[in-house]
């Protein structure tokens, strides 16, 4: 087992983690402020199919830009779903959860409708940011190697992280997740806020699944997140809604995820396949039963989270 | 004058005469309502692509006799019950179930629904208006093993499976063996992922086979994300169910075709002229259910020639994968030399041949 075997691991991990970590910081941003929303699943699928066609449909005309215009496509798809969520949810105050449910199921549907067409295609995927000599070179691609797309959700991770910690803006932010009425009384615009950071939480989640369809695999498959939407979610709560252990818990998943396949394929079968495919759910569940004994961390969830602002009511 | 003149009495009879012409075409037979239940999307490129296009094949044949319909994504648990029985009630009298997980599906609904007709693909239970129908996918297999095992540098071959059912291990048995049979040290590496469908995951079981140092990589899942990976590490791999070489020209092989159309025209056929009754079909590369796709010029004429052989000598019956001596991964002998194994025993096989490491 020399370096060579660990960077190929630590490759693979990325590739893994990456998808996940994207949906999660948006979907953190949004619980932030309050608003518990489901349909991640959707919004990737739809930032996904999103990204694709754009990509392939301006692809001739741009050519190597062409990625660059679909991962943005795929933000504002994302973005653009999410806003019909929050139009139900913030301005016709209908139920977080069954709304968020709703759309994760609406995004399957219309993403397997739009991507009709697509099936077979390929696109190309995003060019290096960094020189061929440096990502390209056995030892260092494990640092410049990737897609572009995981440099981005890295910096977003701690944007969001420092966003929500050292600025006024994120303050307010959380104030509004915490305590709206308060927020509201002082003269914050809950609503609007909420509208925007449910909006940042689509355009990631957007981005999260043109990962899939434009780096993993440069193809549109039905339902090609295959329900990473879910272990975003999960991961929110997981972290304890910090980024910095956002992060860490996204690569610990990751990790999980692909130490199963490495002890599968080294014949490590003391443990059934099903239970290693359990494993970052069943890692996420008993995270969350120590996360909710109150006497641990006590609840660390925003105040207002999943509760309509009702501010008349 | 009598209007009764000869001449009158032929135009009547022969306007008489085309009347049952025209009653005949007022009351034409309803066409035959064949359904189709299919596990993914007809998008896939794999598996379900293939059975639609069997599905095409036969609409196309008898149209104007049979009508087709499908119903696509149907997941393999309770939930397939309700979409069987809704296409029964629909007015389907044939109706085909796609995937090993829709078994116990199939024979609940077909209790209920006794006049409809049920094939089941690649499973085991029968009634009397239950069928099942499988295709011998280790012949491909083994056609396959044959070429990972000429152009493996490495030695170790991969491949990803889905779940532990008989039809896949024979496969991963299948490309093994036929891989010793030309290299006596190929060791295959296996892993399965619990899915038919998950290109993200598809993709990483891959790289890991890759990094593990597989050279060659077969793949028994729904997706191409696998030939992305061997195009992208500039290794081989082979498509499965079509061909896939637009994902992967450098890295396809070839690919084991499933040819479905003249299996489902011949059952509809026999709907048609009442000769239908529940059978256990189990075709090959003989009857053409199986079919191989075009050789990567990346093959050299060598292996293009084992590769010949292998299926030549399948469709004429003189060659059979599963011949012994074949033993499992303890060492122990399953099969003796010589001897061929059964249908019976290869289609509840639960174990590996020596060589796979799962």
């Amino acid at each position: 087992m020399n370096i060579g075997f660990f960077i190929d691991a630590l490759i693979t991990v990325v590739g893994v983690t990456t998808p996940i970590l994207l949906a999660a910081t948006g979907e953190l941003v949004v619980e932030k402020s309050g608003v518990l929303n489901l349909g991640i699943e959707g919004m990737m699928l739809i930032g996904a199919v999103t990204g694709f066609a754009v990509t392939l449909n301006y692809g001739p005309d741009l050519g190597d830009m062409a990625p660059w215009f679909g991962g943005l496509a795929a933000a504002i798809a994302g973005a653009a779903s999410s806003m019909l969520f929050a139009v139900l949810v913030l301005t016709l105050g209908s139920n977080q959860v069954a709304t968020g449910l709703a759309l994760a199921i609406f995004g399957i549907g219309l993403s397997s409708l739009i991507g009709a067409g697509y099936v077979g295609m390929i696109v190309p995927s995003f060019d290096s940011v960094f020189p061929d000599s440096l990502a390209g070179d056995p030892l260092w691609r494990v640092v410049f190697g990737y897609s572009p797309l995981v440099y981005f959700a890295l910096l977003m991770v701690f944007a969001v992280g420092w966003f929500l910690n050292r600025t006024r803006a994120g303050l307010i932010l959380r104030a509004v997740g915490e305590n709206d009425l308060s927020a509201h009384s002082i003269g914050y615009p809950v609503i609007a806020i909420r509208y925007a950071a449910i909006a940042f939480g689509g355009a990631l989640a957007g981005i999260g699944g043109a990962y899939f369809s434009m780096v993993i695999t440069p193809m549109w498959a039905e339902q090609m997140t295959a329900g990473r939407g879910w272990i975003a979610l999960a991961l929110v709560v997981f972290s304890g809604w910090r980024a910095g252990r956002l992060l860490a818990g996204a690569y610990f998943f990751g990790v999980l995820m692909t130490l199963e396949l490495y002890a599968k394929a080294s014949g490590f079968s003391f443990l059934p396949s099903q239970f290693w495919a359990a494993m970052p759910y069943i890692a996420a569940v008993v995270a969350l039963a120590v996360i909710s004994a109150r006497e641990v961390a006590g609840s660390e969830a925003p105040a207002c989270l999943g509760r309509p602002f009702l501010p008349n009511a | 004058m009598s209007m009764i003149t000869r001449r009158n009495l032929m135009k009547t009879a022969a306007a008489g005469l085309t009347l049952p012409a025209l009653a005949r075409s007022g009351f034409a037979a309803e066409p035959l309502k064949v359904g189709f239940v299919y596990l993914g999307a007809i998008g896939d490129y794999g598996w379900t692509w293939s059975h639609e296009q069997g599905r095409k094949a036969l609409a196309e044949a008898l149209k104007g006799q049979v009508v087709t319909d499908y119903v696509e994504n149907v997941k393999e648990d309770a939930s397939a019950i309700p979409v069987m029985k809704d296409l029964a009630q629909q007015g389907h009298k044939l109706i085909f179930t796609t995937s090993y997980g829709y078994m116990d599906q199939t024979i609940e609904a077909a209790k209920q629904f006794p006049d409809v007709k049920w094939e089941h693909c690649t499973g085991y239970k029968h009634a009397d208006n239950v069928g099942t129908y499988n295709s011998r996918f280790y012949q491909g297999r083994a056609v396959i093993g044959t070429i990972a095992g000429m152009m493996s540098k490495t030695g170790t071959i991969g491949f990803l499976g889905s779940f532990k059912i008989p039809e896949v291990v024979m496969g991963v048995n299948a490309f093994t063996l036929a891989a010793q049979a030309v290299n006596p040290k190929i060791t295959t590496k296996l892993v399965m992922i619990d899915t038919w469908f998950d290109p993200a995951k598809e993709a990483a079981a891959a790289e890991t086979l890759a990094n593990l140092g597989c050279d060659v990589i077969a793949q028994h899942v729904d997706s191409p994300a696998t030939l992305q990976v061997c195009e992208k590490r500039k290794i081989y791999g082979f498509g499965y169910g079509a061909d896939m070489s637009r994902f992967a020209p450098h890295a396809h092989l070839t690919a084991s075709l499933d040819l479905w159309g003249p299996y489902y025209i011949e059952r509809a056929k026999a709907m048609l002229d009442g000769s239908w009754k529940s059978d256990d079909i189990w075709w090959g590369m003989k009857e053409g259910l199986l079919g191989m796709a075009p050789y990567n010029k990346a093959v050299p004429d060598n292996v293009r020639a084992a590769a010949d052989k292998i299926i030549a000598d399948t469709k004429a019956g003189t060659y059979e994968v599963f011949t012994g001596p074949i033993s499992d991964q303890t060492g122990k002998e399953r099969v003796a030399k010589g001897q061929r194994m059964e249908d019976k025993d290869l289609l509840v096989m639960d174990w590996y041949v020596k060589g796979v490491q799962s």
